[in-house]
């Protein structure tokens, strides 16, 4: 009796311990961070008491703004690098990925509950969002069904590639082993998911045909969607580990700086494979379709903004900077491609989208802030979380240095 | 087992309870009754706006005020306020008048956008919407050819706002308001076969009157709402562009390829999983940890 007595006061003192803020309060990051947050909270105050009309500039003809185009859209596909390098490191046994895959997972983690959940904010009725899951209201030929569905499918999958890192910061012997038998079966689901709902977020799109300009449009919209979800997400994570790493580099040992670059290198390779691919479709399609005529004009020039400078320019630099092992050069593609698929993702789901309709949709500053506020948020946790278990520490370190005792006691 | 019947049944053994998808098909089930639908002859509307009025009145929406408005002025689009509207358009053959609102599609984009089943395709035709179910995510909005859809920005608690074809009234065999309203019989309501006759006959009888075409006969997979006219329909508002296929059709093989990659991958997965084992790997699954 006594030692549970003894396990409970050390667990509650432990979690008090934990959800102390680590590190010092004023970062430049904290001090834009937080302002935005408190104002989004405000602003979200608003558009549910007053609908969405008070809070955004969405009208009858643009029913979508950037609450869709990009924390919806654009979010998911730079989440992709989750599945992309569970591929790798869990299917593939590509031993060397193996050092980010705790921080990449997390990621793809946090990125669906704050992106793929700010959905809420944009659903007029949310209330009603329980019913496509309960089954009072099935609507089983709907591909928003279908992605909706497979969102919250990915999310339990990904929490169940993460729990291992949850279980070893508990300290739960017994959990940590049954969490990480089940990370391959995680690992394939979440893979064959993915590959659905990335593609599903385009296919959203292929009712819209009249609506897109025909240099967007394509009935294979989910192949591109798909293709480019796994260069997004690789340069996602290039971008964000070399982040993490300024960061968060006393928790990692020596010789992580050499090993992150010879990983930067390998997914560069992997990136120039994936747009050469995706360049490969794009070029079969535009031939097959003769879209040499569309190329005229503003959406001329803005297509090919999109495909020649932040495609077929990053892919060139992916190439290049792999081949010479030039880790600066690949960042820079990393930045461009992000960009590129921004691009992508808010030109079928915003800016091509009505391109022929007089009033043109350009978002509300209060949208902007929300969308930060996502952001931001998403940001705080993954620090909170990273600062607390070993995610981005060795692998096999167990729990953070003030746990040792509480182990100690636990076994 | 046919194509259909094989999807179906990988479909059911698949994880993420798609097994309907192949059921992508919103036209009518064999044995249903025929759609109702309405005929209008733009060359019979003369603009007195009155079925604008019955509508507001029998659906309890925004009643205008036709005499005084200068509403004609302007081109307007249905609203969130409005289910139908009359344009003015002036033409080669001189004013003519085209009443708006929703098309009643045979195949609706809408309802096949619709994860909630809030936008139903009626056994009797009319495209209805239910309060309860819809959570107001407006795919249908982005989906339909015709903007019909509105959505109501300016409350907590939206509604989707579209003509139902008086679905009291028509779900008992009864015209809708606003046909009722027609003081020159511009509107007629019927079974499209039927209505689809008098459209012919029309054109037939006068052929220097009409241009030969019925609006609706299969734009968008057919639609239950048709239209006659004196001159070319692009002149007064209609899209030319949204082709003959059904709406749904667009995304029928994406659904159809779903249960095939949840059934397909994980194994496929697996094999190259197993393929990439050592030889000494005593533990199979999970690595690296
Ligand atoms: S016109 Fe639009 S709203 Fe009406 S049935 Fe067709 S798709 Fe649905
Ligand atoms: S807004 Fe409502 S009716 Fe329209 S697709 Fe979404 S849930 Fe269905």
């Amino acid at each position: 009796m006594a030692r549970v007595a003894d396990e409970r006061q050390s667990l509650f003192s432990f979690f008090k311990d934990q959800l102390r803020p680590r590190g010092k309060l004023i970062t430049p990051f904290n001090v834009i961070s937080i302002p935005v947050i408190i104002a989004g909270v405000i602003i979200l105050f608003f558009r549910f008491t007053q609908g969405l009309g008070a809070t955004t500039n969405l009208s009858q003809q643009n029913p979508w703004g950037i609450w869709i185009g990009f924390d919806v859209v654009t979010g998911v596909a730079f989440a992709g690098g989750a599945y992309v390098l569970t591929f790798a490191v869990y299917v593939m046994r590509m031993d060397k990925f193996h050092p980010i895959i705790r921080a990449t997972v997390l990621n793809g983690f946090l990125a669906y509950v704050f992106y793929a959940g700010a959905l809420v904010f944009d659903l007029g009725r949310p209330w009603h969002v329980i019913n496509p899951v309960i089954g009072n209201a099935f609507g089983y030929n709907s591909v928003l069904f279908l992605v909706a569905w497979h969102f919250m499918l990915y999310m339990t999958a990904e929490f169940v590639e993460f729990s291992p890192v949850i279980t070893e910061w508990l300290g739960l012997k017994k959990a940590r082993r049954v969490a990480n038998s089940l990370t391959l079966a995680a690992v394939i689901l979440g893979i064959s998911l993915s590959t659905l709902h990335q593609s599903g977020l385009g296919a959203l799109f292929l009712m819209a045909k009249p609506k897109i300009h025909p240099l967007w449009y394509s009935e294979f919209i989910p192949i591109f969607f798909f293709v480019s979800s796994i260069f997004a997400g690789i340069s996602m994570v290039i971008f964000e580990s070399t982040i993490s790493h300024r960061v968060f580099k006393m928790q990692m040992g020596p010789g992580s700086h050499e090993r992150l670059n010879e990983i930067i290198i390998g997914l560069a390779r992997g990136a120039t494979i994936a747009m050469f691919v995706y360049y490969f479709f794009k070029a079969l399609i535009f031939i097959h379709d003769d879209q040499w005529a569309l190329i005229k004009g503003f959406w001329g020039a803005w297509y090919l903004t999109e495909v020649l400078g932040f495609v077929l320019v990053p892919m060139v630099l992916f190439a290049y900077g792999s081949r010479h092992k030039a880790v600066g050069i690949i960042k820079i593609a990393a930045v461009l491609t992000l960009i590129g698929v921004l691009l992508n993702r808010l030109n079928i789901s915003v800016i091509a989208f009505n391109w022929n309709v007089a009033d043109k949709y350009i978002p509300h500053w209060m949208e902007i802030v929300v969308t930060l506020t996502v952001v931001f948020s998403e940001i705080w946790i993954f620090r909170w979380i990273v600062n607390r278990m070993p995610v981005m520490r060795e692998p096999g370190a167990l729990g953070s240095p003030n746990r040792k005792r509480e182990l100690q006691s636990l076994n | 087992m046919n194509r259909r019947n094989f999807f179906r049944l990988s479909g059911m053994a698949s994880i993420a309870l798609m097994a309907k998808t192949a059921e992508a098909s919103h036209g009518p089930r064999p044995g249903a009754p025929e759609f109702w639908g309405v005929l209008v002859d733009t060359t019979r509307c003369i603009g007195c706006r009155s079925c604008e009025v019955a509508c507001g009145e029998e659906n309890g929406m925004f009643v205008p005020d036709v005499e005084n408005d200068g509403a004609l002025e302007t081109l307007r689009t249905t609203d969130e306020t409005q289910w139908t509207v009359v344009n003015h358009f002036e033409t080669s053959k001189g004013d003519v008048f085209v009443k708006r609102q929703c098309m009643h599609c045979w195949q609706p984009a809408c309802t096949a956008a619709c994860l909630t089943k809030a936008m139903e395709k009626t056994e009797l035709g009319p495209v209805i919407w239910h309060e309860n179910r819809c959570m107001g995510c407006r795919f249908c909005m982005v989906s339909c050819p015709f903007d019909v859809p509105k959505f109501e920005y300016d409350s907590w608690n939206p509604k989707i706002q579209k003509c139902i074809m008086c679905w009291h009234r028509t779900s008992v065999g009864d015209k809708p308001a606003c046909v009722e309203s027609c003081p020159t019989d511009a509107l007629i309501f019927g079974h499209k076969r039927d209505l689809m006759e008098i459209a012919r006959m029309r054109i037939y009888n006068h052929p220097e009157k009409y241009v030969h075409k019925i609006y609706g006969e299969h734009e968008v997979g057919g639609t239950g709402w048709l239209y006659l006219s004196a001159v070319p329909f692009e002149e007064i508002g209609f899209r030319m562009d949204l082709g003959t296929t059904p709406y749904p059709e667009y995304t029928k093989d994406f659904l159809y390829g779903v249960p095939l990659v949840l059934l397909g991958f994980p194994a496929l997965l697996a094999g190259m999983n197993l393929m990439t084992r050592p030889e000494n790997d005593e533990e199979s699954g999970v690595h690296g940890e």
